[in-house]
Order: C-alpha cells, then structure tokens, then sequence
C-alpha cells in the first residue's frame, strides 16, 4: 500500500512538540516569572515544563504542554486506560498522577517502548490478530500488555483479563486483544501452539 | 489483508481528532444547561467576555442562518436562547473560545444565566397526556406506527403476555468528541471533524451558518469509535461559529462527562407484548405496544421507530399481529442512533415472549424458535416478502450444538466466579443458567430512502513508473475497517498492489452513513464500480490504439483481461502491460451505487420497507451468585449470517465487538436520569465491559451470499448487538427463576424481594403506557 501511514489519517500538519528554542524561552520566563518550572523524562528525553500548574496531571502536561500525543485521553479519573505510561517501569494512569510528581522519573509511553523487542511483538500481533478497530484504547493496552508480559510473561488467560482491567476497548470486545497477548507468548515459546480455536465456516 | 491505518495506531501516530494542532489555534469550551426544562429570562456574557484570554463567545444570537438542526427534522436548537427553552440538562447555551482551555472555563464560569426553571415532563407515558404542556412547537409526538397483519382478533389458544422496559444505553465510544474548524480566506470555512456522514453534518451546518454548501469543506479526522453515537450533530456547528467569528482556528473538545451529556443515547423503551399460539407450538399472533422516549430533541427517532416496531415480533412467521409504536417527546436527553437501532429494544421483549410461550407450551426454547423461524418467502407483518438469504433456523440450530462450557471448577482464586476476587462468592451458592435469543436486523436505510453512495477511482502512473490507484471516498472510518476492506476490493478489482486511499472529505459525493450496517455494502459497492469503470476505460482504450474494430472496443472487457499487471487478449493477440497503458495518460471514473428501492410504510404499516436483513443467534451461559446478585457470563457462543466474508479478521473483531456491547446492555450499562438529570456521566459510575468480563467467543459463520449485494456481502456489525443482551437475560432468569422484565440486570433484581423494580412501577397514569392518542 502506498498510502503512507499519515496519509490515512487527515490532519493539518503532524503534532508540534515544542521546539528546543521555544523551551528555553519558556525556561527563562518561567523562571523569571516564579511559575513550576521543573524536567520530565520522556521517552528518554529531558524535557523542561514551565508555566504549568503544580496540580496539572501528567496526562494534561505531556499532551497539551509537551505535544505527546501518543498518549491519549478519555476519561479523567483513572477508569479507562487510555492514558497509560509506564513511571520507572511501573503501569500508571498518567491522569492520576501529578505532572510535578513525575519530576525524576522515567516516563515511558507507547512512543518510548520501541527500543524493547517485546513491545515490537505485541504491536506485530496486534495488528496481524486483528486487535485494533478505532484504535484509540491502542496505545494503553500496548504499555499495559508490555508491562504485563514483561511481570509475567507466563499469564494464563484470566490473569490477563483481569491484568487488563483497567484499560477499556469499546470496539473490540476483547477477543482479538487476548489472541494478541497470546500469539506473543507463542512466539517467544511460553505457550504452545495451536491453543486458538478458529472460527467455524458453513457456506 | 491488514489495516492501513493499524501501524500508526499502534504506535501511536495515528491522530485523532481531538490530538489535532494548527497553528494559533484557540481552544473552545461548551456551557450547558443544568435544568431540564427552563426558560432563559436573561444571559449575561459581559463578564465572561472579559475574562484573560477569551477571544470569542457566541450564543443563540450569533447563528446567522437556521436557529435549528437536525439528522431527520431540524428541532434542535444551536444553542438554548433567550426567551426560548432549555428542553434537557446538557443543553448547549453558549460556547467560549480562548488561548487556552482553562481560560474557557474560566469564562464559562463567568456567564450569567437567568433560568426560570418549568417542571420538567421526564415521563414518557405522560408526553401525550391531555394535561401534559407542549415542549416544542413541533408538538410531544414525533411519530407513531400502527401496523395491522392477517386478521384482527385471532389468537391461539396459549397466551403470553408481559411488559418489559430497557434502560438508555450510551454508545461510550472511547474518543471524546472534538473538532477543528479553520476559516477560510474565500469566506468559507474548513472543519476536521470525528463523524459518521460528513456530507449531512455540511448539509447542517451550512444552514444555520447561511453559508452555501460548496463553502463549507469537511475533513474526516482521526475518529475514536462511534456505534451511531457520531451520526448527530455535536461540537460541529459550534466550532464553526466560533471560528468565524474569531477570525482565527478554534478546537473544541469534550470531556468525558460532556460526551454522555451532548450526543443522544440509545431510546429507553417500554413495551407490552402479547403472544398467543397453538397448542402444538405454533404462532397465531402477536400484540405488541412499544413505547420509546426520544428525549427532547428528534434526531433520527422516526427512524429508530420504525426500526423497532417492523422488528417488533421478531424473525418469527407470524399470521396476524398488531404492532402499535409511539416516539415521543420527554425533558430527557435526546435519543437516537445506536447500533442496532431499535432492534435490541424489540429484541430484548419477543425473545423474553418466546421463551415463556416455550415454558407455557411445555416445549424447549430452541425447539420453538426452530419451528416458528421466518425463511425467505415468508410474509413479514409489513406485508414485505422475505427475500434473500435468512437462515435463521439453521442459526439457532447451530448455536445450540455448541459444546457447553466445564461446570464452574473449584476456583481458588476466584477468578472466575461472580464478582471475581473483590466480591468472592461462596462455590455452593453459584447458579449456572443457559439462554438463547434469535434476531434479525434490517441492513441499510429503509422506507423508500435513496441512500446512494459515490466513489471516485483514478489510476494512473507513480513517479517511480509503476501503476497507483486514488480511491476517493466519503466514507467516515470509524473504527470499522473500511479503509481495509476498499483497499482490498480496489486490489482485487483493478488488478494491481498500489492503493492509496485518500482521506474522506467533502471534495467527493457522498458515501452517505457509517450505520445501518451499510458502508461494505453500499460504499464497497461505489468503489468496485468505480473500479470497475476505469478498467473499462482503460481496456476500451487500449483496444482502440491497437486499432481493434470499434465493437471490440465498445466491449472490451469482452476479449482483454488485466492479469499480473498485463492487459491480455489472447483471441485479438494484444498484450500489454497496464504501465504501458497508462504511459497514455491517467484513467479516471466515478461510480453511485444505489440499493435497491424500498417503499415507505403505508395505511395499516404496509409496505417493502427493508432493503435486506441478517439474523444471529446467540447461546450465553451465565453464572450468579445467589446470595450478591453478582453475574459472571461464562460462555458466549454465536452463529451470525454474514453474507460472503470479505475480511474475516474484520468480520470477528465486529461480532466480538457487537457481543461485548450487548452484554453490557444486559448487565451493566445504563446511563440513569433523576428527574431528567443524568447522574452518571463518568466511567466511574457508568460502567461498560472490561476484558475481564467478556468471555471468549465460540463464533461460527454461515456465509451465504446475498445475492443483490456486491460480492454478496451482508453488514454484520449490528445483529450480535441484538441478540447478546436477551441470551444473557434468558441465561440469568434460567440461573435464578425469576421474570426480569427490566434490562439492565441489577443485583437487586436477583436478590431482593422478586420483581423489584417492575416496568410498570412508575405508571403514573394507570397503564403501562399511559394516555395515548389511539
Ligand atoms: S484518561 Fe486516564 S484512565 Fe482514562
Ligand atoms: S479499538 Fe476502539 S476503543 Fe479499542
């Protein structure tokens, strides 16, 4: 398919992170201003934050200051999963926690997972099990899967529901996000293959 | 086949609506009423004019064209105005753009608004009583059908009769409403918006901004789910205004709490039905009054009526029957497209009937939907004959040949019974209970609507020399996977591997709307016509510069093939490579494909008002405990009629989706109104399914194809809607032995005295439906 990925998807322009200038100058008139001023770690990247308020949640900070748009939001209030970042590699609902709490930490989202092989496979299996619709619950149950897996890369099938619990998918029902999970464990030899029951045809 | 759009989503990258930048983009906020129904003496903006940061306001008095708009009627207001009434809580009276969102709610909290609250009419049974006020000048009624089948006053012998009520459902698609509106130097404006049918959303907003249609151009952006929640109007108009107004781009987005207060929910519906039949199972008739409040606005609540009450007995042979509906007017939020569209309701009510006609008839359940189960020739209560495939007997039968799932085991964890670990139930007081429900769902628009749909196809040469295809369509991708399925009918069709979808906009005719289970068929049709008339084009043309006789290039499709990228005559002795073909210049065509006409629903509800259906049956098995009232759906399993399968990862990922839903609906979803006032508008207190609550699905497939659709394809996103919700009840009332004629399940419907909470219970007129006018 030559429809590049952004050309799939219509938009202005791609998302704009602030620029190094542009934090600078945001540093200097935070700090001349007397605003929180402080650096999170993102996906490996230092990043200063000013002019936010001590009691924006990280989720606020890393989408509207920062322009991390990989990080989405639907709910506000911890029940959805969307949001989900890894906090020196500890699952967490990035709206729940505050922004100036994050301040030394290893903020990790969907964008900063790359490096890890596991990640790749989970996203692979996600898209070749058919684990994605909208696509909007995808970027959480990629950090909470990788997370999962990395804990207990052996989980049966209830321990993964339940695991997973706390990300919602509206479009999928599930079963496709599961058989995901455990293609990923087939392949890295933890479960036996050919546990998947396939759909039955009558023509 | 996978997504195209599956590695940005994965990773991320994919945009969304609501993660959309421009540059100096000012950032918009909605105040809304709190009163149900209240007229507004007086609304003061000054203040919150002056609030830091705000650039524009508007209100009521800033729509320049038609004050109101609408899916079907244009009832609803822009925005609440002055002297006029606020008919629901959640209202739009006034919306704030500024440098920023807080700045917006600073100013929302600075406008001052003078209601004078009225009593609000939240009861849908009195929306026509004679003492009831009129809440819109349109009237309490938005539409009544009373269809009349076979002979009036003849019955079986076996009665059942009952009243059922279901709760409002919310489509709580993931992605919170938003858009982006960019005015435009020729005076018109440009919107990116997350919607379900582009071209009726301009229709819209082009009035009520004055604006002429060609000058208000939209953008399909990156769309978080849907399920008939997107079709309405929301953050649209809005964002148009204030954009136009400030000069400047504006993006307005919702919270999650504002997404449950601004697009209309899944009707709440009541109904009483009666149906007899003979005493060897067979039935005579079936009396059904439904009853669904639309809230205070139309939306597509006629429609959603029709839906309803032409699906009101079910996929079921039925010689005589009367089947009454009403839509009205209520001070409760809006109601109107969901997936499934008036049929769960139904749906949740006749299977309930057969199965206590089952119970009465000393029969089995699958027995007697087997024996009663419509098939193609068969005469609906519209008087429609049944044509296409229906095997809905077949259906059944299979879903109830599935292997049942192990007895509960001894569970230490208690993982896996009700209530899971937190609400651990004791193993001796669990109950196990099997249930079945068989439905049928319209596919399309009915009633006579020419719902067409446009694809445009153009092929031509990369820069790198290879053959590239354009297809340019209207359809909104939702989440459904369009853009995999017209990628692989536009491969299939034009014989080659480069396909490049182009975003969905404006720019081409419509594709009409992502519901009704329409768009493979309907926009998978516009694209392999399309498709289709370029190869014509382009073997017509290479015909004719190869100098074949003018009847050879006339129907050229007669002696060229496209094969491996090679155009081949082997009776005329040409070859030649598409590349080569294209050297010549790109080929361009468009394509409307149209279903076949229906009519409108005439005298006594008569008429051929559904294109097509297609029917599932599910089987649930279910768990309570007894002493909590807590379920756990153990089991799922589904035999849907899917037409050809065109992409069976799609295919599953709809039908897993579709069931989750409608379990939800059984168990847990219901957006609850306290005089009008919804009091759940979070995740936190309306909850839908987690993974840790939908079981696997045992699914199985019956591909026949339906012959008037291309390729024989069905829609099949919205029948295991239908059919989940009452399979699980059945399974629940098997479990525990009571009627549960109200949906959603509680636990105290299980575990406090019997029939708490009947759907009669507020009545307060009398009768279950109150005062009608017939
Ligand atoms: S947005 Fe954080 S959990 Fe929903
Ligand atoms: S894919 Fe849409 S919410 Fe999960």
């Amino acid at each position: 398919m030559s429809g590049s990925e952004a050309g799939s998807n219509a938009g202005p322009e791609p998302p704009r992170p602030l620029g190094a200038e542009a934090e600078a100058e945001a540093e200097a008139a935070a700090e001349a201003g007397g605003l929180a001023l402080y650096r999170l770690n993102v996906d490996g990247f230092l990043r200063t934050v000013s002019g936010a308020w001590l009691g924006d949640s990280l989720l606020t900070v890393l989408r509207d200051r920062l322009g991390v748009t990989a990080v989405k939001d639907a709910c506000e209030q911890g029940r959805c999963g969307a949001c989900s970042v890894l906090i020196d590699g500890r699952l967490a609902a990035s709206c729940t926690v505050l922004a100036a709490d994050a301040d030394g930490t290893r903020v990790v989202t969907v964008a900063g997972l790359g490096a890890s092989g596991l990640a790749r496979a989970i996203q692979a299996r996600f898209l070749s099990e058919g684990a994605v619709q909208c696509g909007f619950c995808t970027p959480g149950f990629v950090v909470a899967v990788t997370e999962l897996l990395t804990r207990r890369p052996d989980a049966d099938d209830q321990e993964i529901r339940e695991a997973l619990a706390g990300n919602l998918c509206r479009c999928t029902g599930y079963g496709r996000i599961v058989a995901a999970i455990r293609a990923v464990q087939q392949e890295r030899g933890i479960l036996p293959i050919g546990g998947e029951d396939d759909v039955e045809w009558h023509p | 086949m996978r997504r195209p759009d599956g590695p940005a989503k994965v990773h991320g990258r994919f945009r969304y609506v609501g993660d959309l930048q421009v540059p100096g983009m000012l950032h918009a906020r909605t105040l809304r009423s709190p009163h149900p129904r209240a007229r507004i003496r007086h609304l003061d903006t000054a203040a919150a004019r002056r609030v830091p940061g705000v650039a524009v306001l508007v209100t009521a008095a800033d729509v320049p064209g038609l004050a109101t708009y609408g899916l079907i009627v244009a009832d609803q207001p822009v925005f609440g105005g002055v002297r006029g009434e606020v008919r629901y809580a959640g209202e739009p009276v006034a919306a704030v753009a500024a440098v920023d969102a807080r700045a917006a709610r600073h100013a929302l909290a600075a406008i001052e608004v003078d209601y004078e609250p009225l009593p609000p009419v939240t009861d849908p049974r009195r929306a026509l009583a004679a003492d009831t006020p009129t809440l819109h000048p349109n009237g309490n009624l938005f539409r009544e059908i009373d269809i009349r089948h076979g002979e009036d006053g003849v019955h079986g012998p076996v009665v059942v009769e009952d009243d059922y009520a279901i709760g409002m459902q919310d489509q709580a698609f993931l992605a919170p409403e938003a858009a982006v509106a960019i005015p435009a130097a020729d005076g018109g404006i440009d919107l990116l918006v997350a919607t379900q049918w582009l071209h009726s959303d301009r229709e819209q907003i082009a009035a009520c901004l004055a604006l002429p249609e060609q000058l208000v151009r939209l953008t399909l952006a990156g769309v978080g789910g849907a399920f008939g929640g997107r079709e309405d109007i929301t953050v649209q108009i809005h964002a148009a205004l204030l954009a136009r107004a400030a000069g400047a781009p504006v993006r307005i987005a919702y919270d999650r709490v504002e997404s449950f207060l601004g697009h209309p929910h899944r009707h709440p519906a009541r109904m009483r039905l009666r149906h007899t039949a003979t005493h060897d199972g067979e039935l005579v008739s079936v009396t059904a009054r439904v009853l669904l409040d639309g809230g205070a606005y139309a939306s597509s609540s006629p429609a959603v009526l029709a839906n309803a009450i032409t699906h009101a007995a079910g996929p079921y042979r039925v010689p005589h029957a009367r089947l009454h509906g009403l839509v009205v007017r209520t001070n409760n939020p809006p109601c109107g497209a969901m997936r499934g569209f008036g049929v769960p309701q139904v749906t949740i009510g006749h299977e309930a009937q057969m199965d206590r006609l089952a119970d009465a008839l000393g029969l089995d359940p699958v027995g007697l939907r087997v024996r009663n189960a419509l098939q193609p020739g068969d005469v609906l209560p519209t008087g429609q004959v049944l044509g296409g495939p229906l095997p809905a007997r077949e259906l059944i039968t299979l879903v109830a040949a599935r292997p049942l799932p192990p007895p509960a085991k001894h569970d230490p964890t208690g993982l896996s019974l009700p209530g899971g670990l937190p609400a651990m139930a004791e193993p001796s007081r669990v109950r196990r209970g099997i249930g079945y429900a068989l439905a049928y769902k319209n596919l399309l628009f009915s009633e006579g609507v020419d719902d067409a749909s446009t694809a445009r196809v153009r092929l031509a040469l990369a820069a790198d020399g290879t053959p590239h295809a354009q297809v340019h369509s209207a359809c909104a991708e939702v989440g459904q996977g369009f853009v995999t399925i017209a990628a692989q009918i536009a491969r299939t069709e034009l014989g080659i591997d480069q396909i490049e979808l182009l975003p969905a906009d404006t720019a081409v005719a419509s594709a009409g709307s992502t519901s009704a289970s329409r768009q493979t068929w309907m926009s998978g049709g516009a694209v392999r016509g399309a498709c289709a008339a370029v190869v014509d084009r382009l073997l017509a043309r290479v015909a004719r510069a190869a100098g074949l006789p003018g009847p050879v290039v006339e129907t050229a499709r007669r002696s060229l093939t496209i094969t491996g990228g090679q155009i081949v005559g082997a009776e005329v002795g040409l070859r030649m490579s598409v590349a080569d073909a294209l050297a010549m210049g790109p080929v361009e065509a468009e394509y409307t494909f149209h279903h076949r006409r229906t009519t409108a629903l005439g005298a006594a509800g008569q008429g051929d008002p559904h294109v097509a259906f297609a029917a599932a049956a599910h089987r649930a098995v279910v768990d309570v405990d007894l002493d909590l009232g807590l379920v756990r759906v153990v089991s799922m399993a589904l035999a849907q009629d899917c037409g050809t399968v065109l992409n069976p990862l799609a295919l599953r990922g709809q039908v897993e989706g579709g069931t989750a839903q409608g379990l939800g609906l059984a168990v847990m979803e219901e957006l609850v109104t306290d005089a009008g006032r919804v009091v759940n508008p979070t995740f936190h207190d309306y909850l839908i399914p987690t993974a840790a609550d939908v079981p696997d699905l045992d699914f199985v497939a019956v591909t026949e194809p339906q012959p008037d659709a291309p390729y024989g394809v069905k829609g099949v996103g919205e029948a295991p809607t239908c059919t989940a919700t009452p399979a699980i009840i059945a399974a629940i009332r098997a479990a525990v032995g009571r009627d549960l004629r109200r949906v959603p399940v509680r636990p105290h419907h299980l575990v406090g005295p019997p029939d708490a909470d009947p759907p009669d219970a507020d009545a307060a007129s009398g009768g279950p439906f109150g005062e009608g006018p017939s």
